[in-house]
């Protein structure tokens, strides 16, 4: 059964100062399955981003129609977490608060949230960080209690707009296998944008290929790695050949969209 | 000196206390010196007296008290109307677009020059004086509110929408408290020019107050009690300063980090 059915979606941004109207996304249709981890993977400006922005309801589609279990989506709501790329927790709360403002704001007891937000911030190792403001945090944890606060809320699907962008590379490698960890025992779909091809393939059981700016896809191209995967998987043979042919895929793209910038 | 290099708080102390030092110097060489006539500029020791005079003889406490009381009194008045507007003004835009243009206009209305309609709207009382801080500060706040609220950050706005959060929650939980340091800061500003507008006030049409002192050490040249009333709404106001620093640290911990 498909979870999220994208139709014919496409999107136009309006002419800035008598310009021509930037054609960020061509119609683009694509279906993700129940407890499918998919990530997108583009050249920067390929309309990754704008496609996760209109599934989360942040942006309206110029054409086609995206539905969640049979629903059309018309605006965001708690049903779609978000991970954005820019460190987006609420600075005024604690890391406790920050997990459990979505369960608060639906009205739910104070104690249940801290019970709710305490079990999250020990999936993501942050428990004795609890009490701490997010300045107070380095860049890699401020994004797992990003992730912790999205999935708090019980959402059917998360959305992750290149979360692990900004961190080292250390730090982003375990990210990775943090995330892996939590979809292996929760079984969430998630839909993850990324512009690195290693992520891409490490994380997902689906990579959608985009081309560069108008972005369509591409290539759709299964991940058969076995689960649980462990970093050992990026140095193994079958990755280096993946990792080979989804890079031939978007070198292609990369050169056009380096040509266009 | 390096560009941006922090100092310790003793040498950020004593720099501070240095220029106050410097100033006093510099007055009691023009004045002890004879450099300027004793008519126009009295000398720091005859200020000091005259002040002390003030204080105990002509019951000048009442007078600070009246004063403050006015600035508190007029500036809480406008802080009551002008922040929840503009906090209205900056969440929402067409309320942004009916307001913004007649508060733009109105900040500029000069409030000095509203006194003598004031004085025959609401007479020579209290009512007055209130008023033309009211004027003076509500405009102002009102615009700086609204820009603070209409610039908090837009990934915070739309992660609480992931969320789940409606307008409502969106207006409380984000846009507020995100907002709260910002508006804090701008009250503590307005406040200052809340002092310069009710010493104008006082000057005209009063039979209280630092202004009105002022006004009648002018027809006596006491140019030391004059100073002294100035050097008073000073002390006033740093303190005052400090006071809503501290608390606004003490608020908003996590402001500051």
């Amino acid at each position: 059964m498909s979870k999220l059915v994208i139709e014919n979606v496409s999107r136009v941004f309006p002419a800035v100062r008598g310009g021509a109207p930037t054609r960020a996304l061509e119609p683009t249709s694509l279906s993700v399955a129940d407890n499918d981890f998919v990530t997108i993977l583009g050249p920067s400006g390929c309309g990754k981003s704008t496609l996760l922005r209109m599934i989360a309801g942040l942006d309206t589609p110029t054409t086609g129609t995206l539905m969640l279990d049979g629903k059309p989506i018309t605006g965001p709501g708690a049903d779609r977490g978000m991970v954005f790329q820019s460190y987006t927790l609420f600075p005024w709360l604690t890391v406790s608060e920050n997990i459990s403002f979505g369960l608060r704001e639906r009205g739910m007891a104070p104690r249940e949230c801290a019970a709710i937000a305490g079990a999250w911030l020990e999936k993501v190792g942050l428990t004795s960080f609890a009490n701490h403001f997010p300045k107070q945090l380095s860049g890699g944890m401020q994004q797992r209690t990003a992730i912790a606060r999205a999935l708090a809320n019980d959402p059917k699907i998360l959305l992750l707009d290149e979360p692990f962008g900004a961190l080292d590379n250390q730090t982003r490698g375990l990210m990775q296998e943090l995330l892996l960890g939590i979809w292996e025992r929760e079984r969430k779909t998630v839909i993850f944008v990324t512009h690195d091809i290693e992520e891409a393939a490490f994380l997902a059981s689906r990579v959608v290929v985009m081309t560069a700016r108008p972005g369509r896809i591409k290539a759709d191209i299964a991940v058969d790695l076995p689960h649980p995967r462990l970093y050992t998987l990026k140095t193994s043979p079958e990755f280096a050949v993946l990792k080979a042919r989804l890079t031939e895929e978007i070198r292609a793209e990369a050169v056009l969209a380096a040509e266009a910038h | 000196m390096k560009p941006l290099a922090p100092i310790s708080s003793s040498a950020r102390i004593t720099l501070g206390i240095a220029f106050f030092v410097l100033f006093v110097a510099a007055w009691s060489y023009a004045t002890f010196g004879g450099f300027v006539s004793k008519t126009f500029l009295a000398n720091p020791l005859t200020m000091l007296n005259d002040g002390w005079d003030l204080l105990t003889k002509q019951g000048f406490l009442t007078d600070i008290g009246m004063t403050i009381w006015r600035v508190i009194g007029g500036f809480v008045l406008a802080a009551v109307f002008a922040v929840p507007i503009g906090i209205l003004m900056g969440a929402y835009k067409p309320v942004e677009a009916f307001l913004e243009p007649f508060v733009s206009f109105a900040r500029y209305l000069p409030a000095s020059a509203f006194i003598p309609l004031l004085i025959l709207w609401a007479g020579i009382g209290e009512l007055q004086k209130l008023l033309v801080i009211f004027i003076g500060s509500v405009f102002q706040l009102i615009l700086m509110v609204a820009v603070t609220v209409g610039s908090v950050r837009r990934d915070l706005v739309e992660a609480s929408l992931t969320l789940g959060a409606r307008d409502a929650g969106v207006l409380k939980r984000v846009l507020v408290p995100a907002a709260a340091p910002g508006i804090a800061e701008i009250l503590r500003l307005v406040l200052g020019w809340a002092w310069t507008y009710v010493i104008v006030a006082e000057l005209i049409g009063s039979s209280s107050g630092i202004g009105h002192m002022i006004i009648d050490s002018q027809a006596l040249l006491a140019t030391g009690q004059i100073i002294f009333g100035i050097i008073v709404i000073g002390v006033i106001g740093l303190i005052s300063d400090y006071a809503f620093k501290a608390l606004n640290r003490a608020l908003f911990p996590w402001s500051i980090l």
